[in-house]
């Protein structure tokens, strides 16, 4: 039972990560936006996360600053493909190379220090139960107030939206300042909450996974709970094998997160009515408003 | 808000050369930055960093070799990019070329006739190829979104090759160092200096490209699908063949790249092996070189001369060698941000 218990734990403490991340990026997309960057925005919530509970001793201002650092890199994201209507995926990728590189500089005098942990209650800490309220909050927003109605409607169509007189420009920069707050929040996870140490690039594509969640989740909040802890699951099943020893290799088991991730991507796209009915119309597609 | 984008009449042609000159020195500017706050003498560093490396023969070589990887990935990203094509596993194709083509060493070590090498620099090509292959095949039987799945592959084509070298193809008598025997003879790329033929390849690659991008149908096609899909698929052009071609080409490149790397510069496999993350860095050339195949060879130097620059950086300044990183990333932003200006007027204006 104390076994099971554990595993459940870790499986928790592997999924949280993912569903905070691909929550702010349903949200994101849903607006219209592609922003391939959760990996960078992940990585530099982690760093700064790490350094500021470094620095006060306080895990809470480290989440606070990963925070913060997950929407700065996401501002600048929105800078380039909101204002200056630079190509999305582009803008995306290079959002990631500038976290991994900018977070490996500023976490160079981080290696090996230890921070005080996140308190836990029995291994649930605040997050966790943060993650599945956020699940709920933002299925809520998206699909039964007003703002949310128009996130959708500037998603789907912005030049209905902006004839409409919804602000498509503004309501991106807020959606995708959203979704920096969460990726840069489940990076801060990451290195204040769970492992609590920085280790150069130890989001380990866990910002690619999320992002491929919101597809497998066809944008719906609710599915991304079964989807991320779908994955958390696979990849603690994939580490409690390697101690059994059964003479597969390490690195295959290690590959089967990725693996799964791609499966599932398959599974789901080869739907291409079912897909077709929930992607955001606009997605990927600059606006610029004629006047 | 006070800055406006008007929508030029057509491309402005003037600003499509001066982008990624005004996007290189926004960087330089942005370096001295980093190096004043780093308390280090802005000019001086960044003589350090961009022109020192530059002053001596031995360093000269070593640019061409860091380059030449870069060139060759890039050609093929480049034309994938104007097709709309996302490859953005390279770095995997690149671990598939080297372990494909590190294969005949390992388990054929006393083939030594000239065509050995021949041979290895194809099956590195293949071994990259067919592993593009799989996002390919996904991408056009099941719709699957291929920047995702190549980019998972790259994890799955690490951990496949760290196995293997560690595993079945470690050298028996390596003292346990996760590595395979030495590639010797015609099993390694003849070399001038540090200068391998991979050079002479990827420079040929990337002319070859642009060519083909340039002068032939293919590269009209590609094109075509790239900017107009719905007008491409009235041509009778096929989306689907495109894909097919685009990760062909730009994956048996980024295979070829990891052949002549191991064969030219490593003469072993090795884990943990650090040229695959060339793969990314290929992205940004490919995107500084204006998705020109040929603009491609300018900025693979130039973001070889950052690595070397980063190196230099360490040891002359002390920074860690990670600012290398750093501006490379920054310097994708400034080449994005500046290609605004090729389509558009800013404007500023007073809120009315």
């Amino acid at each position: 039972m104390e076994q099971f218990y554990a595993i459940a734990i870790t499986i928790i403490a592997a999924s949280t990560p993912l569903l905070i991340a691909a929550l702010g990026e349903l949200v994101v997309e849903r607006s219209g936006v592609l922003n391939l960057g959760v990996e960078g925005m992940m990585i530099m919530g982690a760093v700064c996360g790490f350094g500021a509970a470094y620095v006060s001793g306080n895990p809470y201002v480290g989440l606070l600053a990963s925070i913060f650092g997950g929407i700065a890199m996401s501002i600048l994201f929105g800078f380039l493909t909101l204002t200056l209507l630079a190509n999305q995926v582009a803008t995306g990728l290079a959002i990631t190379l500038l976290g991994i590189g900018l977070s490996a500089l500023i976490g160079e005098s981080f290696v090996g220090q230890p921070i005080q942990r996140l308190p836990n209650f029995h291994g649930i800490n605040i997050l966790i139960v943060f993650s599945f309220v956020l699940t709920a909050l933002v299925s809520w927003f998206l699909f039964r107030t007003r703002t949310g109605l128009m996130i959708r409607a500037v998603g789907d169509s912005h030049v209905s939206a902006h004839a409409m007189g919804f602000p498509v420009v503004g309501l991106r920069y807020a959606c995708v300042a959203f979704g920096g707050a969460c990726a840069g929040l489940a990076g801060g996870y990451l290195s204040v909450a769970d492992t609590p140490q920085w280790v150069e690039n130890m989001t380990a594509g866990r910002g690619w996974i999320a992002l491929a969640l919101v597809v497998f989740s066809t944008w719906l909040p609710k599915r991304l709970v079964f989807g991320a802890y779908l994955f958390g699951t696979i990849s603690i099943l994939s580490f409690t094998v390697q101690t059994m020893a059964l003479g597969i290799p390490s690195q295959l088991l290690s590959c089967t997160p990725y693996l799964v991730t791609v499966a599932a991507l398959v599974v789901i796209s080869r739907n291409r009515q079912l897909l077709r009915a929930n992607t955001p119309a606009c997605l990927g597609q600059p606006f610029l408003a004629d006047r | 808000m006070p800055l406006r984008l008007e929508k030029r009449a057509e491309r402005s042609s003037t600003m499509a050369l001066l982008s990624p000159i005004i996007a290189i020195g926004l960087t330089l500017i942005f370096g001295a930055i980093v190096f004043a706050m780093r308390g280090v003498d802005p000019l001086h560093g960044l003589y350090v960093y961009f022109l020192e490396p530059l002053t001596d023969e031995w360093a000269r070589e070593k640019l061409i070799v860091k380059a030449t990887p870069l060139v060759m990935m890039a050609a093929g990203l480049s034309i994938s990019y104007q097709a709309n094509v996302w490859n953005i596993g390279a770095a995997g194709q690149l671990y598939m070329g080297a372990l494909v083509a590190g294969l005949v060493p390992v388990f054929l070590t006393g083939w030594q006739t000239p065509e050995v090498m021949l041979v290895m620099l194809i099956l590195g090509i293949a071994g990259g190829a067919l592993w593009a292959m799989i996002p390919a095949i996904l991408k056009v039987k099941f719709n699957a979104n291929e920047i995702l799945t190549s980019l998972m592959l790259v994890y799955v084509a690490e951990l496949v090759f760290d196995w293997l070298v560690r595993g079945p193809l470690r050298d028996p008598k390596g003292y346990n160092f996760p590595k395979t025997v030495n590639f010797a003879g015609w099993q390694t790329l003849p070399a001038w200096g540090d200068v391998h033929l991979g050079a002479l390849l990827a420079l040929l690659a990337a002319l070859g490209l642009g060519f083909l991008m340039y002068r032939m149908l293919k590269g009209f096609e590609l094109r075509t699908l790239g900017s107009a899909p719905r007008a491409g698929r009235f041509a009778g052009f096929s989306a689907d063949k495109a894909v097919y071609f685009c990760f062909g080409v730009s994956g048996g490149l980024a295979g070829l790249a990891g052949a002549c790397d191991v064969m030219g510069v490593g003469r072993q496999l090795q884990t943990p092996y650090s040229t695959p993350s060339y793969g990314f860095v290929a992205i940004i050339v490919a995107f500084l070189g204006r998705l020109n195949p040929v603009g491609a060879i300018l900025a693979g130097l130039l973001l070889a001369l950052t690595f070397l620059g980063g190196e230099a950086a360490q040891t002359t300044l002390h920074i860690p060698d990670k600012i290398a990183k750093v501006f490379q990333g920054v310097l994708l932003f400034f080449v994005l941000a500046c290609d605004t200006l090729v389509l558009y007027r800013l404007k500023w204006e007073s809120r009315k």
